[in-house]
């Protein structure tokens, strides 16, 4: 079963497919020619060369990925294989941001895909571009090509150095499509990659040096704040005057103002938010009985097969059935969302810390009722990005409120309570599971259906635009239930929702709500947060009815050795053989793969039990194939395992009938440093296997060993998100 | 107008009665160190040292920071100089996107000038006002720990 559930699924034609697809799964909006060879990553649709790289006279490289930088350190990993493959000193190396129309299309930067897209990619090319150097250079010294060998960019022969990439780099060598026959090197000849290369953007973040799109100062600067509707569903009725010195900019039910500073804009948007009138409705379901709503609006919704077994199988003697929720979860960015806009003419250009530059320009475009090369975006860092958050509707704001203001740059920001409250949320889920078993306790059949709302609504990937704004100006676009991505691409709500584990009889269906009183979209993990606890719980209890150790009882359901091998090194690394029980303490231990075809992550979690539930240290086995930067993929599972262990023990969007609530930091709570658990990482390094991806792996497997320590600790299986006091009663 | 001591030198800065130290600072002033995250005091994205103590610079108005010395990351020392705290942060590789570290480092340098020698629980404390995001909490406190040791040489 490893891995070939997508494409059987993907073959049933049940889930929703975007309009384009690329052969990760991801949606380009360049289309890909079948006629071609297929060349790595996303070279495949991106195939010129000068594309991806550039040399300079002045002895640099620009290497031009399409993927972004969102604080998991891609550049600095990029900059590495671009660095190995071409043999030149990582000082030699400039990242250049991504940006429309010159950068390739990468799609987005999401689902634990750069290193697989873009290295790969990147690999290649600096590859070909090094075969293609030597080889001119071979011609026009007569030296053979077989004698030349590169170091640090300088091309050296039995004489000496006869050329170098700085030499060439006028010859326009790079204005040819990268070659399918283009080999990269040997494992055993790379020496950048496997090095903990220090990241590049850390100094400037370290020492207060501008950097992300919040810091860009132009001259003339204007400033813009949002006045939002009073309730999910509002119509503006009436505003009041603009104080003096202060334009309102209003197109239907958006509505901002511009000043000539941030704190004049901040208290003319306070000032009319309480003067608006708006007219409002009551759209949100009752929170206190989301679990039925989701069931409910579940039967009016689209079910589908994700992927069905049928396999000879030991007689059922037991079925155990389960339900699990979650609630919505909010990307929680400790920055808000922030964007620059400047028009010339009928065109824009847009500084953005969008995740997929050319999907952010299709949708503005699109939202502008505009030609695509009338949008110019350009990537610029913001805060920590977990999904698709706000940065592409503050995008699209920035550009309506320019609108108002020829020539002259708007920097917009959100609020706090615009970031917890507008952004898009990650959808509650709700998973009915039926398990049975053999005699001897073996799992010999699953069925389960996978209840939520689609887990993309991201922009470009639909004719009707999903910015937020879209669907609030006077000429409205409606609102699109949100999608879930296939599952070649990883799937949406059910990603992680076919147990890894060797199981005769399966039944995995999902049923995506088609109706969506609250937006939602991709946050780290997707359908997996619900997906890993639930399969894992169960797993959990079925081995505790077998009377068997849950690490023994999963060894013997998996097959992939690679699986087998981080989940024993979890269990060894926390001591799982010989641990001992506290009053109130407990232990737990559960392991993914992520998308069932990415990196593996076992984990075994600590928790005290005290007035409410604190998690006090966790335990990461990693593989994630090749490993370029060692430390980065380290911090990257370790920060995931930290995220799972504030969405298990504390968040939860909360609303009334007309609102989110949970728009502070008071009300959506995540772990502060004097509750974070410590966190030990060993990563299980496979040079010779591909990248699988390391940003989203941990995550989902922290929140069931969370929950399996509860129940070490308490005796309660938890069955909703968070694991409250509230929930565990 | 307000003067005051900004990173050890005078200025003065003219805006309206109630705006916040941190709009002057990102704003006439022009620094970049000092990020709105809440505007709330939850999540310490803004923090600067005003006569040695950590306060919110998002609530604080500027006219309270008259004849006082305010110290923001910048202020701590640069690429050419680091502060032990920024040496550490970059040799551990203590962050993600970064957003919080402005803030946690003038926390970090006022609990290291208070107490050369916190413990790991001591560092936690000082630092529960701020909010990191991306997980680097574990590396943060060893950056900490590691600068303490640096400044005890």
């Amino acid at each position: 079963m490893t891995g070939s559930d997508g494409r059987s699924a993907a073959g049933r034609g049940g889930l929703n497919q975007p309009p384009v697809t690329s052969s990760s799964g991801f949606a380009h909006t360049t289309p890909v020619d079948p006629n071609k060879p297929k060349l790595p990553g996303s070279l495949n649709v991106n195939r010129r060369l000068s594309q991806w790289l550039r040399f300079n006279a002045d002895g640099t490289v620009e290497v031009h990925p399409g993927k972004v930088e969102i604080g998991q350190g891609i550049l600095t990993t990029l900059g590495q294989i671009a660095a190995d493959e071409l043999d030149v000193d990582f000082a030699r190396i400039r990242m250049v941001a991504a940006s429309t129309p010159a950068s390739p299309d990468e799609g987005v930067t999401s689902g634990s895909l750069s290193t697989q897209d873009s290295g790969s990619a990147i690999r290649h090319a600096a590859a070909d571009a090094r075969r293609i150097f030597l080889s001119v250079t071979s011609q026009r010294t007569g030296v053979p090509i077989e004698s030349l060998v590169v170091r640090d960019g300088a091309f050296l022969g039995p004489q000496g150095e006869v050329g170098s990439y700085w030499q060439l780099a006028s010859a326009e060598l790079l204005e040819v499509d990268a070659s399918p026959d283009a080999r990269p090197k040997a494992i055993e000849a790379r020496r950048q990659v496997g090095i903990s290369t220090p990241r590049l953007d850390l100094p400037e973040k370290v020492f207060g040096v501008a950097r992300y799109v919040h810091d860009m100062r132009l001259p003339g600067m204007l400033h813009a704040r949002i006045i939002r509707p009073a309730a999910r569903a509002a119509t503006l009725m009436a505003t009041p005057d603009a104080p003096e010195g202060v334009q309102l900019v209003r197109d239907g039910n958006f509505l901002a103002v511009l000043a000539p500073t941030e704190w004049q804009a901040e208290a003319a948007a306070a000032r009319i938010a309480t003067r608006a009138m708006w007219s409002v409705r009551d759209t949100l379901p009752e929170q206190a009985q989301h679990a039925e709503y989701l069931r409910e609006a579940g039967a009016r919704g689209e079910r589908t097969g994700v992927l069905a077994r049928d396999e000879a199988a030991p007689a059922v003697a037991r079925t155990e059935k389960r339900s699990f929720f979650r609630p919505f979860l909010a990307h929680a960015s400790i920055g808000t969302s922030c964007a620059v806009a400047q028009w010339a003419g009928d065109a824009v250009t847009i500084w953005s810390h969008t995740q997929g530059p050319y999907n952010l320009r299709a949708d503005v475009s699109r939202t502008l009722r505009t030609t695509e090369d009338k949008v110019l975006i350009h990537h610029m860092e913001g805060a920590g990005c977990y999904g698709h958050n706000g940065a592409d509707d503050v995008a699209l704001e920035a550009a309506l409120i320019a609108r108002a203001v020829p020539g002259v740059p708007v920097r917009l920001l959100w609020s706090r309570a615009e970031e917890l409250g507008w952004g898009p949320f990650s959808s509650a889920m709700l998973v009915d599971i039926e398990a049975d078993v053999a005699a001897d306790g073996t799992l010999v059949g699953w069925r389960s259906n996978i209840i939520s709302n689609g887990h993309s609504g991201r922009p470009g990937r639909s004719p009707i635009p999903t910015l937020l704004a879209a669907s609030q100006l006077e000429d409205a676009f409606p609102v699109v239930p949100s999608i879930n991505p296939p599952m070649a691409g990883g799937g949406g709500a059910p990603r992680n929702g076919i147990p890894y584990y060797r199981i005769p009889k399966l039944d995995v269906q999902t049923t995506r709500l088609l109706e969506m009183p609250i937006r939602s979209s991709a946050l780290r993990g997707l359908g997996a947060t619900l997906n890993v606890w639930s399969i894992e719980s169960v797993l959990d209890e079925l081995a505790a009815a077998a009377r068997e150790d849950p690490v023994a009882y999963r060894l013997r359901h998996l097959e992939d050795p690679r699986a087998k091998a981080v989940l024993q090194k979890a269990a060894d690394m926390c001591g799982w053989a010989t641990r001992t029980k506290g009053e109130g303490w407990g232990m737990g231990i559960a392991f993914a793969r992520y998308k069932n075809t990415g990196a593996y992550a076992a984990i075994a979690a600590e928790i005290e039990a005290k007035e409410r539930v604190y998690c006090r240290r966790l335990w990461v086995a990693g593989d994630a194939g090749e490993i370029v930067n060692p430390d980065g993929v380290v911090n990257q599972f370790e920060g995931g395992a930290i995220h799972g262990a504030s969405v298990a023990l504390l968040e939860q969007v909360t609303f009334d009938r007309r609102n989110i609530t949970s728009d502070n930091w008071d009300g959506y709570r995540v772990l502060r440093f004097s509750e974070v658990p410590t966190v030990e990482v060993a990563m299980l390094n496979h040079p010779e296997a591909p990248f699988l991806g390391a940003g989203e792996a941990s995550m989902a497997p922290t929140i069931a060993a969370i929950a399996a320590a509860i129940h070490d600790a308490l005796g309660i299986r938890p069955h909703a998100l968070p694991f409250t006091p509230e929930n565990l009663a | 107008m307000t003067n005051f001591l900004l990173n050890g030198a005078e200025v003065s800065v003219e805006v309206p009665d109630g705006t916040s130290l941190l709009h002057a600072l990102r704003g006439p002033l022009g620094l970049s160190g000092p990020r709105f995250g809440c505007g709330d005091e939850k999540c310490g994205s803004c923090m600067v040292l005003v006569d040695g103590v950590p306060s919110f610079a998002c609530t604080l108005g500027t006219e309270a920071v008259s004849g006082k010395q305010v110290t923001t990351s910048e202020g701590l020392g640069d690429m050419a100089a680091p502060h032990p705290l920024q040496a550490a942060f970059l040799a551990e590789q203590a962050g993600q996107c970064g957003w919080c570290l402005s803030g946690i480092l003038v926390s970090a340098s006022a609990l290291l000038a208070a107490n050369p020698d916190p413990s790991e629980d001591e560092i936690r404390l000082a630092l529960d006002p701020h909010l990191c995001r991306c997980g680097s909490h574990n590396r943060i406190i060893r950056a900490v720990r590691r600068a303490a040791q640096e400044m005890r040489v």
